[in-house]
Formats: C-alpha cells, structure tokens, sequence
C-alpha cells in the first residue's frame, strides 16, 4: 500500500492539466498535456510495483461519502489495475499523435483528452455503481467532441451514429442499475458482484446491461457506428477509441455481467456466441473489401473483440485470461496500426489504399513497424496477439467445438485481409509519384512506436507479466461462474472397461473440463 | 550451458544484427555475422547428432523462460534435444550454413542483401524453435515463425506483383492448416490436460478407443485429435489439397527455395507426425488418413512435374511428391523410414536446387527449359553437381551393394508400404512405384532439356538482354570482342551469342558439400537408422515397429527390385523423349490433348480455388458490407432512427446545441431520477 490516495491523484492530475490546456495556446497545451500524460505514467507504475499480486482483492481503496447516498468509492483490483496500465501507457501517444495533426482549438482539444483520460481511469477505478455510471457515460462526451469538432469531413454523421446506439444501452443500463441498487440495498460494485439475485431478474438486468455493453464493444450488429467513427476521427482519437474505448465493453462484461448474473449469463451464453461467429466471419469478409485503411482496421476490430466476447462466456480459466490479453493486446495493436495510418495520412492526407503502394522502398523502418503490427494483428505467436487469442479460443473450445470452429476461421481471413492490405501499402511498385516521395519516419514517430513494438513483443514472449496480476481475480471469477457453467460438448468418454475396473472407471471418465475445473478451483482456493 | 541455446540462439542474435543494425555495420558485416552464425550452430550441432548415432547421448530438455500458465494451462520456452531433434538439427544447420555461403554469390547483385541474411537466419531460428520444441505450443511458434519468414522471403522481390501474390497466399494457405493445428492443441489440451509432448505421448495410448463429441458428433477422441493435428502439417507440407502455395513461393530467390521449400520448412509436416507417432499409433483411422493423402500428393505431384517448363517448378512439384513418401511412410507405421528420407532428400533436394539456382545464375536468370539445352560443358561442376543430386533422387543403386542417397530411403517407404500389409499401404506401395517411374522421368527429363542437346538459348528473353547490354554498353565481361563480332553470325547454333558462366566458388563449394551428402547420406547412415537396432537409435523418440522392421526385410525379392526396375524405365523413357526423339513429347501431349492439359494446369486446383473460395469471399463480403451494414442495419437503424426523429420534431440536429445536449440531459435526469429514488426509498 502507499502512503497517498494515488486512485484520486490520477483522477485529478489530468483533470487539472486539462483547466490549464484550456486556457493555454496550442504550442504550451500540448506540452502541457504531454507533461500531464506523462505524470500520470509514472503514477501508473509507481501503482504497479505497489500493487500486491496475490494480496487483498481490492486495494488502494479510498473512500469519502459525498452527499444522499453518493459515494466516491475508489479501488483497483488486478483486472482494473491491467486496464489503468493500457490507459495510462496510450495516452501519452495519443498527444505525441496529435503533436503536428491539430491545429484548431488545440487548447480544447487537449483538455478534451485530458478530462477522457480521468473518466476512463474513473471507469476501471469506480468502485460505486453510480459513480461508475457517471463516468461511463461522461467518458464518452469527450469523445464525441473530438470526432465532431476535429473529424473529418462526415464528422457530423458519425458522431451522431455513436450517439444513437450509445444512447439505447444507456438508459437501459441505468434502470437496470437502479433496480440492483433497491433490490441488493447498496450499490457497492465488490458487494454486488457477491450478491446471489433471483434467476428471473438476471434475465432482464443481463439483458438491459448487454444492451450498452454490446454497443460499446461492439458486438455485431451494433457495431455500425465503429467504422464510421474511426474513420471521421483524428489519428490520437482512434488510438484511444480502438485502445481503451471498446474495452469498456469487455470491462462491463467481466465486473458486472459475469460475476453479478452468472446464471443469465450462462443461458444466454449461446446468444453471444452466436452474435460473436457471425461477426468473427462477416466483419472479416467485409474488412476483406474495404479501400479505406482505417475503415479496414476498424472491422478487424469487430473481429477482434467477438473472441474476446467468446473467450468471456467460455466460463473457464483460458477463456477469461484469453480475453483480458487479447483486450490489452488489441489495445496496444489496433492503437499501434491506427498510429501507423496515421504517419501516412498526415504525409499525403488520404486513407484510400490504393494511393498508397511500394512504401518499402522509401520507408524502410515504417514498413517494419507495419509488418511487426500486422503480424501482431494477425496473432502470430511471440507476439502479444497470440497468447490471448489462442487462450481464449482453446477455453471457448471447452464449451463448443462448433463454435470454437467458426471462431478460429478468423485466423485465416485475418491473415488474408492484413496481409492484402500490407501488399497493396507497402509492397509493390512506387505507383504514385507523391506517395513514394514520403519521407520515413521522424524521430517523434520512432519515439511511439518504439514503445508500443517492446510491448507487443514482451507480451508475446513473457505473458506472465501481465497474467500474474490478474490471476487471483480471474480465479475468484471464474469459482462463482462454476456453478452456472454449462456442460461442453466434447464430453470424453473412455472405451469400455472390464468390470473389474468399473468402479474405478467412473472417476477417469468423469470430462476433463470438470477436473480442469476443480483444479482451478483448488488454485483459487489458495 | 548446453550448446543447444547457442545452435538455436545464435541465429536470431544475427538475425536481429543484420536486419536492424545493416545500416549502422553495413552490407558485408552483416552477411559475415549471419554466416558465421549458422556456421557455428552447424558446427555445435554435428557432435550432438554423432553422439546420439553412437549411442552415448541421453535426451534433454533445457529450460529457458516460463511461457504461458493460465489455469491448469501451463508451457514454457524450452529446448528439447533427443535423436529426432538431432537429426533435424544438422538437416536444418547445415543446409542453412550452405545456403548462406552460396547466397553470397547468387545474391551478390542484390542491393538490399543484409535485409535477405537476416531473413535467412531468423527462417533458421525459427525452425530450430519448431524442432526443439517440447510443447505444442512452443512447436506452433516455430511453425509460425518459419511461416513468416517464407513469407518475407517469397516476397523477398516485392516488387513484382507476382512475389508478393505468392508470399500472401502462401501464408494464407498455410494458415488453412493451422486453423486445423490449433484446434488439434485445444483437444489435446481438454483430453489430456497438458500440452507437453513427452506427457501427451505418454497418456495417449490410455485414451484409445475412448469417444469424443465434436461439431455435434461422437468420435473417435484419437482420431479427431490426430486428423487435426495432421491438417497442419497437410499445409506446412504442401499436401494435396492445401500443396497451392508451393509452386508459387518459386517466386523467392532459389537459395530460399532450396533452405525452405525443399529441405527443410515443408518437412515439418512429417516431422510433427513423426514427433508425434506414438500417438498416431493409437489410431488407425488416422493413420490410414495420414497414408492415402501421402499417397495421393506423391503420384498428383509426380504427374504434373512431367509437364512443367520451369526448371524451379519441376523441382517444387518433385518436393511435393517426394514429402508424400514421407507420408506414407510415416502412416504405414514406419516413422523411422520417413525421418531417414527426410533426411537424405535435405541433401539431395538442397543440391538439385542450388544446382538449378547455378544454371539460372549462368543462364541469366532464365527459368524456362525450353530455352536451356546443351550447357553440360559450360557449366561442368554444376552439372556433374546435378547429376548426383539426379542420381540421388531416382534412387540409383544396386541391393545389398551401394546406392545413392534416395536408394536407400525411398526404397526403405515403399518396402514398409508393402510390408505394411494393410489396403492403404499397399495403395501407397503401387503409386510410389507408379511415381517413382514418373520421379526418374521427369528428374531427367530436367537433366536433359539442360544439359544435353543442343543450345536453344537464343529464344529466350532474358539471354537477348543480356547480349544487347553487352553490345549496347561495351563492358561484355563474358565475351571476347571478337566474339561479339560475330554475334549474330552464332545464331544458328542456338547460343544467340551468348556465353553462359560457372557461378564463383561460394556457389560452387556449397554444391559439391552436398553432393558428397547425396552420394553418400544412404550409405552411411542406413544403418542406424532403418535398420533392424534401430531402436537403439531413436530411443522412443519415435514410435517405431520392430514388427514392420522385420517385415521390411522379408518382403519379396520383386518388391526390393521394383523401384530399380521402374528408375530404369524412366530413364530409358525420358532418353527416348528428349534426347533420340524429340519429336515424341509435342506428339504425346497432342494425342492425349485433355489429360495432357489437365496435369500441365496442374489439375486446375489454382482455378478452383479461386472460383469457391477466393471470389466468393470477395463478393460475400461486399453483399454484407453493401447489403447487410449499410442496407439493413444503418438503414433500420441509425438513419431509420434519424428520419424519426427528423420528421416528428423538425429540430435541426447540430452538434453544439443538438443531440449532444440532448445526450446530457438524458444522463442528467437519469442520475436525478436515480438520486431522488434512492433518497425516496
């Protein structure tokens, strides 16, 4: 523990960085917020090495009554302590992104990702359901404003498409909330996430929080708004939209959904499997014909998160850490690739494909940044995108080969959508004049990709740095799901035995899902 | 520290010095580092393999990082060294080491050479990972690896469109089989627990007979595990079905041809059945499966390397063909066989591909053979470099006497085919002599539109630009000026004036290393590892069948001379084709018109493909794109939403003062209502 409340310190520092942003010119705003993003890295390690891997569950706790029933109810468990870290780690990249990029009101402009960055630390720090829902929904005003003010020319349409889906998931997040809150008679998140509610009532909480936790991850078919969106946003506006935006969803999924309903979840576990195959192979094909870049990157995104949703509601061990990595990986990847497109369009202020081609030539070192993300993307092992991706299909496959099946095509048609996309950028001949005449990348480019490339690698080849934090709450969720989990279909039976041996045939041919789950359990005990 | 971290090691440092560091060290560091490298795990690796041939070695495993533990999932980076990771290690090495030096020749012209080395080297780190690898997941990295390296280096001219079409496609096809491995590991992991090899081996006869539910049906849990499993290494070794890739990655210079598409990535299909053939044999099932598809990509690829022009392509279709021996011997239950010629064909396939990389080099990259002829003395040492390799692959060899590296090896396959007794082995006993017929033909069919006859260089594209810039630019380093003169006086012998070059001694010592390989591999080695001991040898690192050893050396005299008979015929065949009568082939191919176009388009698999699986994803993903996104979702959706709210309220939606205000208030009343309820309550 540590001697300060660090939560409401790295609530406050950017929020205090964003006043000064405002009433700051752009050249000081943006060294302001670098300085602020900074400040808060450094508070984000300083909570790492503090933190107790295999401590108390909740820690850094703070807690202050505000008025009627409010509470500012802060503390982290390892599970919010990975995202924090994500947060932290993208932001500072995001400014460095939108050093030379913005011109407009920069000084709003920062303060907006400033005050996004609070709301999004409060979101995973949040420890009262409404407070929680506060900074959910805030969080997403100041992402409005940047695709709306500094987007680009369909800014308006996309903004307001963002609005619309976010908008039905919210009330009705809001009323389910209200609900728990009179029925458990408090709205502390670790007590509810203890609370046994009625089967019936899952149902219809389940239902009313996978309306907004849908949208935000996106599941198909909500997921309309996603491409749109990063389309009409600024480069550092798709980082942060891809890096730490659509893993609220995900975030939603693995603090409320599962722990507080897990009997809905399970009889609806199907449903999301469903929804997850079909955007796994639909959002694919369609990423297969895109000719813009960022449009492209924005449905491998979809493809991406119906795993992390599949390997949710795998309800084991692999399944549950394969979605938290692929959550971070996908953070740091897509984020990274948004990043990448982003060095091009600044140069030559277009995202179609084919203006591009042969970038090998003129722009060694970005080609290799490129081809270390899309291999990444595309979850080539010793990278940071195989160990969730292939965690979380091997839990899914547990539950349903069929769909364990569905899913795992995403590794071919991943393949083919990155790779084409990289052969029409990158190889080829130099077919435009403008295009080849692209300087590589400069030394403030190299300074955030570097980051972003060390990580990829580190999680690929050390996982258990970002594994051990989170294993005790993965464990303790994965003990109060036991009782809802479904049987899976592989159901392994040995050839008949003498009957001599009958007795003890009984024991060994009990599924090994259930003897991996008691043994996981046992871990958890522990 | 054990020398297998430097043998595996050593080549990803360089890897990373050259590729990243090139600019800093320059060119000629950079290739001196990664070749120094390889020589050096080549030269720790040979003792390893030694002192397991003479039985002194014990296996290991040397731990190197914890990896992955989520739950009862638990793997760590390790290396794995026991008598089939040996064998692999000098196949991989040394082949690596050669083909680095002979890069320094065939390579020199390229500009951007450092970025080819550390593409080499990290394909070599790679497939050491896949080799040493003691868990499946720690193989799949290799299998990975190596596939990424391919696919750098069949785009290694990226260029050309068709370079980077193939690299793309290689790596798309390949993953087709990795979908298949992947969910090969997620059963093996429900079923046994682990993912370790030596433990899943251990617990695998335990499950025999046991069932399994997938995609809604019951199996047999051994069998679905092992047909996934083997789908991977269906791709990785270009077997019918998912081989589309393998002709294509030509495209790559010919030292990657020769490393990776010869010797040593495609043979890591065979490598994973062998690895994992003690838990192949606890399904039969799987093992007849394992048995026909090696046998049907043997006598498929065959037929098409009769017709092919490219010199590159009939050598790819002969690996392809030559990887379904492998199969077949490892499904009839003879692992050791099929490691043997794996083993062996390293050598060989190595050689006939630097060999043709040496008459490419001379003929100015000129591919096609019907623009070779009659270089036997231009170019003596690569030639008689190819005639051991030619030697070598038709299995020339006299029983109990000497032989060729293939004699012994493939000799050895279809000998346990037969012994095998089973209807699979038998089918792969007929169509490898089937095939091997059409092996010896199409080998020197190779060997004789190149070498013999006379020159018909003239024709050829490449060949006339190489004399015009002699002529146009004056510096001809090939030609005397007074050849030059005559020039076009030469074009009736069919030279067009052109002088082809013995490639230099980087190239050159590397052939003749290998061709001592491809003499000698069978004769010395045969020994330990086909014979009756040979457990001794492979230390149940295989599964190997005393049993079919035994049978092996009683099958019929008929059965042990069918393949010589059969090499002859071939031979003689191709003789009388390409070299007494040159009029017969254009003649054949006219009189069996449709067939003959069917095996040249080779079987019209590229054309399927592309009409079942290429186009109609293409033309899926606009339908959802167009249709579905746009059409019904945004349609209902979003806009439908707008259109609502646009005709019931008129109010100008604007960002300042529009929804986003809206959106406040809605949060707002809702946090108000949701305060003035819990204070209510």
């Amino acid at each position: 523990m540590i001697g300060f409340p660090i939560l409401s310190l790295m609530l406050l520092v950017p929020l205090v960085g964003a006043v000064a942003c405002l009433m700051a010119g752009r050249e000081s705003a943006r060294m302001i917020a670098l300085a602020v993003t900074l400040l808060d890295l450094v508070l984000g390690a300083v909570l790492w090495s503090h933190y107790q891997i295999g401590g108390p569950t909740w820690q850094f706790q703070e807690h202050a009554s505000i008025f009627a029933g409010f509470e500012w109810k802060l503390g982290i468990d390892g599970i919010a302590l990975l995202l924090i870290a994500l947060t932290v780690f993208l932001m500072p990249i995001c400014i460095g992104a939108s050093w030379n990029a913005i011109e407009k009101r920069a000084g709003e402009y920062y303060a907006n990702f400033l005050i996004m960055e609070t709301l999004m630390i409060g979101v995973f720090t949040a420890q009262d359901l409404f407070l929680f829902y506060i900074m959910f929904e805030a969080g997403l005003i100041p992402m409005y404003l940047i695709i709306g003010i500094w987007g680009g020319a369909d800014r308006i349409y996309a903004s307001y498409k963002f609005f619309l889906y976010t908008l039905l998931g919210s009330v009705l997040m809001l009323i389910a909330m209200m609900w728990m809150v009179n029925e458990a008679g408090t709205s502390d998140i670790p007590t509810l996430m203890a609370y046994s509610f009625p089967v019936k009532a899952q149902t219809w909480l389940w239902l009313a929080l996978f309306a907004s936790f849908a949208v935000k991850m996106p599941m198909w078919p909500t997921h309309t708004w996603l491409p749109d969106a990063h389309v009409q946003a600024p480069t550092a506006g798709s980082v942060i939209l891809a890096g730490v935006l659509l893993k609220m969803g995900g975030y939603g999924f693995i603090r409320f959904s599962l722990p507080m309903f897990p009997e809905a979840s399970a009889q609806f576990a199907p449903l999301v499997w469903g929804l997850s195959m079909a955007a796994v192979v639909i959002t694919s094909l369609i990423a297969l014909v895109q000719h813009d870049i960022k449009k492209l990157i924005a449905y491998s995104s979809v493809a991406h998160m119906a795993i992390v949703t599949v390997g949710l509601f795998a309800f084991n061990r692999q399944g549950l850490e394969g979605s938290m990595l692929i959550m971070l990986s996908h953070g740091l990847v897509a984020g990274a690739l948004f990043l990448a497109v982003g060095v091009i369009y600044d140069r030559l202020h277009t995202r179609e494909i084919d203006r591009y081609g042969g970038l090998a030539i003129n722009m060694p070192a970005y080609a290799l940044f490129f081809m270390l993300f899309t291999m990444a993307s595309i979850g080539l092992p010793g990278t940071s995108g195989f160990v969730g991706e292939f965690l979380s299909l091997m839990g899914i496959y547990a539950q349903s080969s069929w769909v364990a099946l569905i899913c795992t095509t995403g590794i071919i048609l991943g393949a083919a959508y990155m790779l084409y996309l990289y052969r029409r950028v990158v190889f080829g001949v130099q077919k435009n004049e403008d295009a080849a005449a692209m300087p590589d990348l400069d030394k403030r480019e190299w300074a955030m990709m570097i980051p972003l490339a060390a990580v990829v690698l580190w999680m690929g080849v050390y996982p258990e740095t970002f594994l051990a934090p989170m294993r005790k709450d993965i464990a303790a969720l994965d003990a109060r799901l036991a009782q809802a989990r479904p049987r899976g279909d592989a159901d392994v039976q040995l050839a008949a035995m003498p009957p001599a041996a009958a007795t003890h045939e009984h024991g060994d041919a009990m599924e090994h899902g259930e003897q991996a789950a008691h043994a996981a359990r046992h871990e958890g005990a522990r | 520290m054990h020398p297998i971290q430097f043998i595996v090691f050593l080549p990803l440092l360089a890897a990373l010095v050259a590729g990243l560091g090139a600019r800093l060290i320059g060119k000629v560091p950079a290739k001196l580092v990664t070749t120094l490298a390889l020589f050096a795990s080549c030269a720790l690796s040979w003792p390893i393999f030694i002192s397991f041939l003479n039985g002194s070695a014990q296996e290991s495993v040397t731990p190197v990082l914890q990896w992955v533990r989520s739950g009862d999932l638990d793997f760590q980076w390790a290396l794995r060294v026991d008598t089939l990771t040996a064998i692999m290690l000098v196949v991989v090495t040394s082949v690596s080491a050669l083909v680095h030096l002979y890069s320094w020749g065939y390579m020199d012209e390229e500009p951007d050479q450092s970025r080819f080395f550390a593409y080499l080297s990290l394909f070599t780190f790679a497939m050491l990972m896949l080799v040493t690898a003691d868990n499946l997941v720690q193989m799949f990295f290799g299998w990975e690896g190596v596939g990424l390296a391919s696919y750098l280096l069949i785009g290694f001219w990226f260029r050309k469109p068709s370079a980077s079409a193939a690299a793309m496609k290689a790596f798309v096809v390949n993953r087709v089989g990795d979908l298949g491995f992947m969910l090969g590991i997620f059963g093996t992991f429900l079923v046994f627990g682990t993912v370790s090899i030596p433990a899943i081996l251990a617990a695998a006869p335990g499950m025999a007979g046991s069932t399994i539910g997938f995609l809604g049906h019951r199996f047999d849990t051994m069998t679905v595990l092992c047909i996934l499993l083997f789908i991977g290494a269906m791709g990785k070794s270009a077997q019918l079905g998912l081989h589309t890739w393998l002709p294509d990655a030509m495209e790559g210079p010919t030292p990657v041809s020769a490393l990776i598409h010869a010797a040593t990535m495609v043979t890591a299909g065979v490598f994973m059945v062998c690895r994992l053939s003690p838990m192949f044999a606890t399904s039969e099932t799987a093992m007849h499966v394992v048995t026909y598809v090696g046998a049907a990509t043997l006598f498929f690829a065959a037929t098409i390397g009769t017709t092919q022009w490219d010199i590159k392509r009939v050598i790819a279709y002969s690996t392809c063909s030559q990887l379904g021996y492998m199969f077949v011997a490892a499904g009839v239950g003879a692992p050791g066989a099929a490691m043997f010629h794996l083993f062996t064909h390293a050598f060989f396939k190595a050689l006939l591909f630097l060999g043709a990389g040496s008459v490419i080099h001379a003929m100015h990259h000129e591919q096609d053979m019907r623009y070779y002829g009659g270089l036997r003395k231009h170019i003596p040492i690569t030639f008689w470099a190819m005639m051991m390799g030619t030697l070598a692959i038709t299995g020339v060899g006299i029983v109990d006497v000497f032989g060729f590296a293939g004699f012994y090896s493939k000799d050895s396959i279809l000998e346990a085919a037969y012994a095998s007794g089973t209807a699979p082995g038998h089918f792969g006993f007929f169509m490898g002599i089937f095939a091997a017929l059409l092996t010896s033909f199409y080998s020197w069919r190779l060997m004789f539109l190149t070498f013999w006859g006379k020159p018909r260089w003239e024709q050829s594209e490449h060949i006339q630009h190489a004399v015009h810039d002699a002529h146009g630019h004056g510096h001809d380093d090939h030609a005397h000026g007074h050849d030059d003169h005559h020039a076009h006086g030469h074009a009736s012998d069919g030279t067009g004036g052109y002088h082809p070059h013995e490639s230099p001694l980087v190239m050159l010592l590397p052939l003749v290393l290998l061709s001592v390989g491809a003499v000698l591999a069978g004769f010395v080695f045969h020994g330990s590892f086909i014979s009756e001991g040979e457990g001794e040898f492979w230390k149940n690192s295989v599964a190997f069948s005393e049993h079919l050893i035994h049978a092996m050396h009683g099958v019929p005299e008929w059965v042990k001379w069918a393949p010589f008979a059969v090499m002859v015929a071939g031979l003689a065949g191709a003789y009388v084709a390409y070299i007494a009568n040159p009029g017969i082939p254009a003649a054949f191919s006219a009189a069996i018109g449709p067939l003959y176009r069917f095996v040249y388009n080779k079987w019209y698999f590229d054309e399927l493909y592309n009409a079942v699986f290429v186009k109609p994803a293409m033309a899926l993903g606009r339908v959802f794109w167009q249709q579905g996104d746009i059409g019904i979702i945004d349609r209902f959706g979003p806009n439908g939403a707008a259109w609502v709210v646009a005709r019931s309220s008129r109010i100008a939606v604007r960002l300042q003062s529009g929804y986003l205000n809206s959106y406040a208030l809605v949060m707002l009343v809702g946090l108000v209502g949701a305060v003035s309820w819990v204070i209510a309550r």
